[in-house]
């Protein structure tokens, strides 16, 4: 890669501290309450999982039921500890029970003394144990496959049919792919539960479901182990089941989630309260699972102008980076996101990419970047868009992006054929072969274009990011900082699944990455 | 083929019928496998057919590139279209012709309804942005617009409609897969004609992949594809609003 740009350290260090500054804020709000989706996490951690006749999840029947009583804010491990102590029954009886309508968990209280976290060891160690072994597993796979230098290919297949995904994404993996994205159907992230099982229908994407995961994991394993690379394996942990979905990769092993914290309420419009304490929760547990996060500031570039706002990708990169530390999560599991989005027919356009890159770059040396493909400005010229894609993969490979999601020749056409993907791996590889070792002979001008363009980008992320802090994240977000969307704290979806604590308020799993 | 209202592809000379096409078949290359490649383009009435490509993707599948030159040959005298070919007028215009002809501001609602999350069609139509150049709608004086975004139910934008007194609505429809658009699409028309709404507004639908011919057999007025702007849209809902005053309406 080209050494990182000169930046003036002042103004990294201003940035940075701002952005410290607001993720501080929102943790204090967001350790005051818990939500109905982290509620539903804990009682997946718990063990409790399946559905009833009516296909809801015993994880919603037991937190609607919490909910129905106004017991939320007491939380779910507080009853399901007091409802073991009594009955002995575990997690799962207790849910069952509860959904037969045999159980009415406001009945049961921990006697004085007795926490929840002592009553459940058993039940916690059993998913602390099988999340760590699950990290333990990939850390073996990916020492013992050989070292990339270069950024790792990451594909995504869109079938519907977890099946005909598995078909696709095998076929990827052998073509050269290092990461499957299975896409969610859309509508998926205003679901405020997570279907159950093996699925087949689906719109420009496959349900998420801790079945379809386990699937897929099993198909890449496979044919990873026939290659001798570890196939990574990425899925969506945003909207309003951001923390269940962490749950259920933290288990089945995979690797990457597309997890940003403002994106759900930005493009969502899922409320702010909402989203941001599940991201909170998510992210502790993508942490400990050693699952890469995947941020979205992609999607600013796609309503917006990528040279116009380039700074607010920036920003958001700061403010990604420092929330995900609150939650305990390091700069090495940060995919933070940006994108190859300025129109091909601005004059030294590629350029600019260049310096936008570079840019993100220096500023998260350690972080696996996300570089995200030209899709706004791609027609249905399919010969016109494997060039834009060469042009990206040229960017990508000289200033060292780690996660390069591929462009297909035929973004906005259909979700991509088995052929598209074939083609642009090809691509891809190409470019990365041939290139190879250019990047170490070449060198930024010091005071050039691409630094000077580097340095007023970040100067104008310092200006947003201090209008952040002076407002606090909430106000700003009303007032539309990003990507010219405003939003209440009071509007938006999931805003009644939002409790303060109750003093009597546990989360075991919580205390113990905090 | 001397009669120049028959029409064939154009390779580098006329009337060659040139044709380039690329597909997968779900077999390992290999003699059978390209066969079967030639007979498919045969049954495309293709002839002279080269197979200049065959690749491997994975076991059991195999990608062709493949040349034919089109047998058949096309008489364009028997071909009707029905296309939305009004040339676009400029902001300024359309604003002047709006306030010489209907004397107020009009009302625009828009969204991308049903599950789509795609906000990219609605937002390069509705944003005052635009789109490649070309500024959208709320950039015009005489338009009031509201941009709902994506994933609206149907119900929900008519509903927005009336409350605003609407006089065109603007669905926008990126995904298509199994052909969901033209549920939501037909789901939106058949509503807005039980609530008696159809005939009070101006439907429009646009998407990458829909037609002025599609959305005028589902029974929109307009259908706008890729390549068309805001200044096409607001030009012709426009030119429709003063057709129906005049025709009393």
């Amino acid at each position: 890669m080209i050494d990182q740009i000169k930046l003036d350290e002042n103004l990294v260090a201003q940035a940075k501290a701002h952005g410290a500054s607001i993720a501080s804020d929102v943790l204090a709000f967001v350790q005051g309450h818990t939500t109905v989706a982290v509620e539903r996490t804990i009682c997946r951690l718990l063990g409790i999982d399946g559905v009833n006749q009516v296909y809801a999840p015993y994880a919603n029947v037991l937190v609607e039921h919490l909910k129905e009583w106004g017991l939320l804010s007491i939380g779910a491990a507080y009853f399901i500890a007091a409802a073991h102590l009594e009955t002995k029954m575990s997690p799962q009886e207790i849910a069952e029970a509860v959904d037969q309508g045999q159980l009415q968990l406001g009945s049961f209280a921990l006697p004085p003394g007795v926490t929840a976290s002592d009553v459940l060891a058993p039940y916690i160690n059993q998913s602390l144990k099988k999340i760590a072994e699950q990290r333990a597993k990939r850390e073996e796979k990916i020492a013992a496959e050989p070292k990339k230098d270069r950024p790792l290919i990451y594909c995504i297949v869109a079938t519907g049919n977890i099946y005909e995904d598995i078909t696709q994404s095998v076929a990827a993996a052998r073509q050269g792919a290092d990461i499957i994205a299975v896409i969610r159907t859309t509508g998926q992230s205003l679901l405020d539960y997570v279907p159950y099982g093996a699925t087949t229908e689906g719109f420009g994407g496959t349900y998420a479901t801790q079945e379809n995961f386990r699937l897929m994991r099993q198909a890449l394993d496979q044919v990873g182990e026939e290659l001798g690379r570890y196939i990574r394996l990425t899925n969506y942990c945003s909207g309003l089941c951001m923390p269940e979905i962490a749950a259920m990769g933290a288990l089945e092993r995979l690797d990457m989630m597309l997890n940003d914290a403002l994106y759900g309420i930005l493009f969502r419009d899922i409320n702010m309260q909402r989203t941001l304490i599940d991201q909170h929760f998510s992210r502790q547990i993508n942490a400990v699972a050693g699952i890469i996060i995947n941020t979205g500031e992609d999607n600013y570039l796609t309503t917006a102008d990528a040279v116009e706002e380039a700074h607010t990708v920036i920003a958001s990169q700061i403010l990604n980076e420092q929330l995900a530390l609150a939650a305990g999560l390091p700069s090495e599991q940060m995919g933070l996101g940006h994108a190859f989005e300025i129109d091909p027919n601005v004059q030294g356009g590629f350029v600019l990419e260049l310096a936008h890159a570079l840019l993100s770059r220096s500023l998260f040396p350690q972080a696996p970047l996300k570089y995200m493909p030209p899709t706004k400005f791609m027609t249905g010229n399919i010969f016109k868009g494997q060039s834009q894609n060469t042009m990206f993969n040229i960017a990508s490979y000289l200033t060292g992006q780690n996660i390069h999601l591929l462009g297909m020749l035929t973004e906005a056409i259909h979700t991509p054929f088995m052929s598209d993907r074939a083609l642009s791996i090809e691509n891809a590889l190409m470019v990365f072969t041939s290139m190879a070792g250019l990047a170490e002979e070449l060198e930024i001008k010091s005071g050039g274009k691409i630094e000077k363009r580097a340095q007023l980008v970040l100067e104008k992320a310092l200006e947003l990011l201090e209008e952040i802090d002076q407002n606090k994240l909430f106000h700003a977000l009303e007032k539309g900082v990003f990507a010219d969307i405003s939003r209440s704290s009071q509007g938006g979806k999931g805003l009644d699944g939002v409790a303060k604590k109750d003093e009597r308020y546990e989360n075991p799993f919580s205390q113990i990455w905090s | 083929m001397q009669d120049k209202n028959f029409i064939k592809p154009y390779g580098d000379t006329l009337n060659d019928g040139k044709i380039q096409i690329s597909f997968t078949l779900p077999l390992d290359a290999g003699a059978k496998a390209q066969a079967a490649a030639s007979q498919i383009m045969e049954k495309l009435g293709l002839e002279d057919i080269v197979i200049a490509q065959e690749q491997s993707l994975s076991p059991g599948f195999t990608f062709y590139v493949a040349y034919g030159s089109f047998k058949a040959a096309i008489d364009l005298d028997t071909i009707v279209v029905l296309e939305n070919e009004q040339k676009a007028l400029t902001i300024e215009e359309t604003d002047e012709l709006i306030k010489r002809e209907l004397g107020r501001k009009l009302t625009v609602i828009g969204a991308s309804t049903g599950t789509d999350a795609h906000t990219v069609g609605i937002d390069a139509i509705m944003n005052r942005k635009g789109f490649n150049g070309r500024f959208g709608l709320e950039r015009y004086d005489m338009l009031i617009t509201h941009n709902l975004g994506s994933q609206v139910l149907n119900e929900t934008l008519l509903q927005k409609a009336v409350q605003e007194n609407a006089d065109v609505i603007l669905v926008s429809q990126t995904v298509t897969q199994k052909d969901i658009h033209i549920h939501n699409l037909t789901e939106l028309i058949e509503m807005a004609e039980a609530e008696g709404l159809r005939d009070k507004m101006v439907f429009i639908c646009g998407g990458a992949r829909i037609t002025h011919e599609l959305a005028k057999e589902l029974g929109y007025d307009a259908g706008f594809g890729s390549g068309k702007y805001a200044d096409d849209v607001a030009t012709f809902m426009v030119k429709e609003l003063i057709r129906r005053k005049e025709s009393n309406f």
